[in-house]
């Protein structure tokens, strides 16, 4: 069988793309980036329904709506792009052709399917079930069948991922380690085949429910099985815009890991403990014991919170080193203001560290305590939380991303640049301004996925406070404003690929590469023994030192305050 | 080199630790295994603890001891639909029924007195969301959940659904309430 | 996370025939942690949760 073995160098970048893999790269990101857009003009008509001045849609419009933008959002926008993420960190990276591109496409057009069947199912009109779509409520078996169909091509792409890896080792295009975003990527691939394993054992006896093969499925059973899936698919989200935050530091920064061995230590811990976190959703739940509760939803001691806590300190610890090696050497903080905070790409996922980090992150560990969560489940804290971690964490990231991958993959110039500079900043602060006031509503009870906080036609409603409605509002604003941040990204990003001016270059070709051979590796340049004279008291990096200390504070503070509150309430035994 | 390339070294596994990295490590480790310990102490000195008390039942079940209660213990009823209203003896078994779109029957409790709570949906999960309170447990269908709970002050207040079931979802919300206890 | 006793020799960078740590190998090896990454959560999560799940007793 002939091989494709064509590639070409990024002039500006020096990247080497495989061209089968950059075509794939492309149209996976593209594929992401219209879920996204579907997924968008739906965020803005659930926030305008639940905004209580405004309430904009019927319950029966708002609980489909909700469904269909959870799934293209969560589902369909993420994966798309973090298999385009997964193919970059293989075939780019390893400067390696892709393995089996034809499996690829099949991979591609079966999630394709998948998620226009999906779709279809949702906008019929009886299947507003949620992303969660918990038994007994049932939805049309289209509904189901395109989540099979996407997770069966999710799941070949990844193991086009994984030979990808065995084809680069066996070409020699690198040398034993992969580079550690690349490892991070492999972090991701390894969690999505579990998500998907579990997806499979849950989504298709449901299948065959909803068809009426099988009688009956338990609803605690569906619980557990299905947040092996649903919460692991969000972890595959933070092993993935991990990887993106180192990315983004070395390209902008040139910076190197602190330590190989940390970071990779903790994508390690990621492996073995960050699925267990699924038990998060399952501490309201009857019948599963303390034991199992308190071992899982401490992801087994919080290994994987202590790896995530190393990520936060070895990312901007890394941008730190590079910047007081350029000079940037003065006091606590000089390299963080004379960082690029003009560049999208920067900025995007600086934000996405730190809203990931303070919002996300300590918001998680809290309401995924055993206790704790009895004063937070199912309230509009929990949207608020993963609105923090998968659209601040996560999708800004991927945007960010975007900015850099529009030149060099696409070789399109940006069309706004202006625009796109800003863009970072209005989507990251509206959203999360979005996920700080869902959090304020959700501690006063508000509950998620409903229609109406005044409780219109019930026998005895309840009455929220005032203030309840004041963060409900607030949160809607944000969210409006984050949606014309989201505007923005689409905007700019489609104008650029379609329309934007071509990048020409005149020694640009592209090059067959002899059968058998990959281009061979690059020597690696041995790096200077520590790191000079940079920092200050025999820290190398003692203004995230700082930063790390203050987000430290604030989650003990945060955590405790919660025990006190919970401590107020009434005695449960 | 950096994060997109391989490592410099061919072995990286010996470089030393940074000394930022190891102190944060050491630091966060340590938090961590605060964070851990704190769930097992509060089984052992909290109040606030979520039973792991739960039986496998049926509707029918359910529903007919809900119904003994009832008939026992109404001492009035609610609304135009006439819902009773169960004053049950502290310390006893409670039980609230959720399904759609109510839950069934309105309880009231006395302040301080405990009470074994059994919740169970008949037909689709739902939740159960106490306000303004803010205890939220999760309600399933086929499972008696058994919650002691003990009202800590007398007033009037909502339980609401929290767990999405269909069109009128929002319309599903009841009163539970605490009363001082009777003398004697 | 146990350190793995490495080769004796300590010059970081010594020559290529240096064999690689213990445990270095075993973080290259994409798919024994894949093997793991799959093991630990199924076992961990879903089989013992899914034993509690089955061992509910009936109500009386």
């Amino acid at each position: 069988m002939a091989v494709n073995r064509n590639f070409r160098t990024c002039p500006s970048t020096g990247l080497v793309y495989h061209e089968p893999a950059e075509k794939l790269i492309r149209w996976n990101a593209v594929a992401g980036v219209v879920s996204l857009l579907v997924g968008g003009v739906l965020a803005l008509l659930v926030t305008l329904t639940r905004w209580p001045a405004v309430k904009l849609l019927p319950p029966d419009w708002f609980y489909l709506v909700l469904t269909a933008h959870g799934l293209d959002m969560l589902v369909f926008w993420i994966i798309f792009f973090e298999i385009a993420v997964l193919y970059f960190a293989a075939s780019t990276l390893l400067k390696c052709r892709l393995a089996t591109p034809k499996v690829a496409w099949v991979a591609f057009w079966l999630m394709i399917v998948g998620a226009i069947t999906n779709n279809i199912a949702v906008f019929k009109g009886d299947s507003s079930v949620m992303f969660t779509s918990y038994v007994p409520m049932g939805a049309h078996p289209l509904f189901y069948l395109g989540l099979i169909l996407f997770a069966v091509g999710a799941l070949i792409a990844c193991f086009v991922f994984f030979g990808t890896l065995v084809v680069g080792k066996a070409e020699k295009t690198y040398n034993g380690s992969v580079p550690l975003v690349t490892f991070g990527a492999v972090t991701a691939a390894i969690i999505a085949v579990f998500t998907i394993a579990a997806g499979a054992i849950i989504l298709i006896p449901t299948f065959l429910w909803s068809v009426g093969l099988v009688s009956h499925i338990d609803s605690l059973m569906y619980r557990t099985v299905w947040w092996a899936f649903g919460h692991s698919s969000q972890q595959i989200n933070v092993a993935a815009h991990v990887s993106v935050w180192y990315a983004i530091a070395a390209i902008v920064f040139g910076a190197k890991p602190m330590s190989e061995k940390v970071s990779r230590a903790a994508f390690v811990l990621y492996i073995l403990f960050l699925q267990l976190a699924s038990a998060h959703h399952l501490l309201a739940d009857p019948g599963l014991t303390s034991n199992w509760k308190i071992f899982n939803t401490s992801y087994a001691m919080y290994l994987a919170v202590l790896a995530s806590m190393v990520h936060g300190l070895t990312v901007p610890g890394a941008i730190e080193v590079a910047q007081r090696q350029k000079g940037f050497n003065k006091g606590l903080f000089e390299w963080l203001r004379k960082a690029p905070w003009g560049n999208p790409c920067f900025s995007g996922m600086f934000m996405s560290l730190i809203g990931f980090g303070f919002l996300g992150g300590i918001s998680g560990v809290m309401m995924g305590t055993e206790q704790l969560n009895l004063i937070i489940h199912n309230t509009i804290y929990v949207p608020g939380h993963f609105h923090a971690t998968v659209v601040v964490g996560t999708t800004l990231a991927f945007m960010a991303l975007t900015y850099f991958l529009i030149p060099t993959l696409f070789r399109r110039e940006l069309m706004f640049p202006g625009m796109a500079k800003w863009q970072t900043y209005i989507y990251g602060l509206g959203m999360m301004g979005f996920s700080v006031f869902m959090m304020g509503a959700g501690t006063l009870g508000v509950p998620r996925r409903h229609w109406d906080m005044a409780f219109s036609g019930a026998l005895m409603p309840h009455e929220f406070p005032g203030t309840a409605y004041l963060m409900m509002g607030l949160m809607a604003v944000s969210g409006v404003l984050a949606t014309v941040g989201g505007a923005m990204y689409l905007i700019n990003t489609v104008g650029s690929v379609f329309f934007g001016r071509k990048i020409q270059t005149p020694d640009f070709k592209r090059v067959p590469v002899r059968e058998g051979m990959a281009p061979p590796p690059v020597p690696a340049v041995p790096a200077p023994a520590g790191h000079g004279t940079i920092g200050m008291g025999g820290f190398v990096a003692p203004g995230t030192f700082v930063l790390a200390m203050v987000f430290l504070t604030s989650f003990v503070l945060y955590y405790f305050v919660n025990w006190k509150y919970l401590s107020t309430v009434w005695p449960l035994q | 080199m950096s994060a997109i390339q391989p490592p410099a070294e061919r072995i990286w596994w010996k470089q030393p630790l940074d000394r930022v990295e190891g102190t944060w490590i050491v630091i966060a480790f340590a938090w961590c295994l605060v964070m851990f310990f704190m769930m097992p102490y509060w089984h052992v000195y909290g109040k606030q603890n979520l039973s792991n008390e739960a039986y496998r039942s049926s509707p029918e079940a359910f529903l007919a001891k809900a119904q003994a209660m009832v008939d026992k213990h109404t001492v009035r009823t609610v609304t135009d639909q006439q819902i009773p209203v169960v004053h049950p003896v502290p310390g006893s078994d409670v039980y609230l029924v959720a399904r759609l779109w109510s839950f069934w029957p309105v309880l009231e409790l006395e302040e301080g007195q405990t009470y074994r709570l059994h919740i169970m949906s008949t037909d689709w999960l739902h939740g159960f969301s106490l306000q303004p309170e803010n205890i939220n447990i999760q309600i399933h269908p086929g499972y008696e959940h058994v919650v002691t709970m003990t009202p800590t002050k007398e007033g009037t207040y909502s339980i609401i659904c929290n767990e999405y079931c269909g069109i009128n979802h929002h319309t599903m919300a009841t009163k539970l309430y605490v009363v001082k206890p009777k003398k004697g | 996370m146990s350190q793995v006793p490495a080769p004796q020799d300590p010059a970081d960078d010594g020559p290529d025939d240096e064999p690689v740590p213990m445990m270095q190998s075993l973080i290259d090896n994409p798919f024994l942690l894949l093997f793991l990454g799959v093991a630990m959560p199924t076992v961990l999560y879903i089989v013992w949760g899914v034993m509690e799940i089955v061992g509910i007793p009936l109500a009386k």
